[in-house]
């Protein structure tokens, strides 16, 4: 809510802003692009492996697609960035914090949310979703490979399917959630940092609690966001 | 300028300030001596803010600085520079963005004469061109001088300072004492530093309060105090452990 309210108060820094992009949009693509791979490979594998059994070999691109769009795409993505950023961003504001530069900040007058969580938060907002979106289409491109020239699925059945039963608002969802991960990953990576105490051993229980509570709470979100989404968009 | 009454603060069960009082006057230069853990640093916290006492009042020129939230102690933190024990400097930051955080942050003036500022407050704390390096690349004593003068390039009306001289060889302490004598003379500020080193605030304070079991036990001119034939402060002020025995 602080965050929020720091935006009658205070213009975000661009500068801080695009450096936190940089640091959490271009830096954590690597990651997200081989676990996009990796999901819609092995996604793709057992689809077939399942549906060959009945004769359905060429829909794998679309429970593929579909898998990926709304629900593994932004779940496993927003679990990667929780390991990546989320434990870094508690980690740095957790040793600014137990070694004064919070403190010094403040003595700056210059309040800790308006330049240390706003910059973040909305580096995440932006990520989120486009890092989502990559991975999404790293994992569909993948899968079609393995599809077509590892399991023998006709391509163009496979991609008839795909974009016949992949609706608009499935790929809505993801973006939908990605956009609600990442904030999040920023609230309560910034929160446990900033509250962090002690020394060394402070900070690495404040990164370990931060790691532990955005992963549960990105899964326990998704949960009710499906159930939420499809009854918005289906029903 | 600055009123303290009846302040109070525990962490638990540990009670670290138990009713302290005083008053502290425009242009002064104060220095607070007490044991080490006997909540200095925390009093000093709390006349910028940082921390609020459980009960008791603080008021800076009027205001209660207690009552008010992190928004409004903004205002009221202008009015403070703030020297940390371990320096405090931003490591991401060099030392050039360090100093001229506020003033880049205010954005009321050029870049040229930001520039000219961080330049001058460096020439003051006789660190002239090292705006380049990186914190991580300075000795103790230069990170300390380089948060002095991040505390003063904005000019503030009172300077905090916190153990000034921990963790300096002799030499070093000495140089950062003279800095502190001459920011307090030249640019005319309320000084108000926390220590245990009795040499360092016989340099920087004209006036000594004596923080113990919680309390504000004695307060004069700094050369009374140190040469105070009471017992509790005779024997802080020349290091003794224990009471000695009556011949």
């Amino acid at each position: 809510m602080e965050s929020i309210g720091s935006f009658r108060h205070q213009r975000p820094s661009w500068k801080d802003f695009l450096y936190q992009l940089q640091f959490i949009g271009v830096k954590s693509q690597s990651v997200v692009i081989t676990t996009g791979a990796a999901t819609g490979m092995v996604l793709c594998a057992q689809t077939f492996l399942q549906f060959h059994k009945v004769k359905m070999d060429t829909a794998t691109g679309a429970v593929v697609s579909i898998g990926m769009s709304s629900e593994l795409g932004p779940v496993l993505a927003a679990l990667m960035l929780t390991g990546r950023v989320g434990a870094s961003m508690t980690a740095e504001l957790g040793t600014m914090k137990v070694t004064e530069q919070i403190d010094a900040l403040r003595t700056l007058a210059a309040h800790p949310v308006d330049t240390l969580v706003v910059p973040r938060f909305l580096a995440l907002l932006a990520s989120a979703p486009l890092l989502t979106a990559e991975s999404v289409v790293v994992g569909i491109v993948s899968s079609w490979w393995v599809g077509v020239n590892l399991l023998g699925i006709d391509s163009a059945y496979y991609l008839v399917n795909m974009t016949r039963y992949t609706d608009p608002p499935d790929v809505l969802t993801g973006l939908i959630k990605s956009l609600v991960f990442g904030a999040i990953i920023a609230v309560v990576s910034c929160h446990k940092g900033l509250t962090c105490q002690g020394g060394a051993e402070g900070v690495g229980k404040a990164t370990t609690e931060a790691v532990v509570v955005a992963s549960i709470s990105i899964l326990i979100v998704n949960f009710f966001l499906t159930l939420f989404l499809s009854r918005l968009f289906y029903s | 300028m600055i009123e303290v009454r009846d302040v109070t603060k525990s962490f638990g069960t540990q009670q670290v300030l138990r009713g302290v009082s005083l008053d502290i006057r425009r242009g002064e230069a104060v220095v607070i001596i007490g044991r080490s853990g006997g909540g200095k640093s925390i009093l000093l916290k709390h006349l910028i803010g940082l921390l609020q006492p459980d009960s008791g009042i603080v008021r800076v020129d009027g205001d209660d600085i207690t009552a008010m939230n992190e928004r409004s102690l903004l205002r009221v933190r202008r009015k403070y520079g703030m020297l940390f024990q371990m320096a405090a400097l931003f490591d991401s930051l060099t030392v050039e963005e360090n100093v001229g955080f506020v003033l880049r942050r205010q954005g009321l003036e050029s870049e040229t004469e930001i520039r000219r500022r961080i330049d001058e407050a460096l020439d003051m704390v006789e660190l002239p061109g090292i705006g380049h390096k990186m914190p991580s690349e300075l000795s103790g004593g230069m990170r300390k001088r380089v948060g002095l003068a991040r505390a003063i390039v904005y000019r503030p009306e009172i300077v905090l300072y916190d153990e000034p001289t921990t963790g300096l060889d002799p030499i070093a302490a000495d140089n950062i004492d003279r800095l502190i004598r001459r920011v307090w003379e030249t640019l005319h500020v309320t000084s108000i530093a926390v220590t245990h080193d009795m040499k360092s605030a016989r340099t920087i304070s004209n006036r000594i309060l004596m923080l113990h079991e919680g309390r504000i036990y004695s307060e004069g001119p700094t050369s009374e105090i140190l040469e105070s034939t009471d017992p509790v402060i005779y024997r802080f002020v020349n290091g003794i452990s224990t009471p000695q025995k009556s011949q």
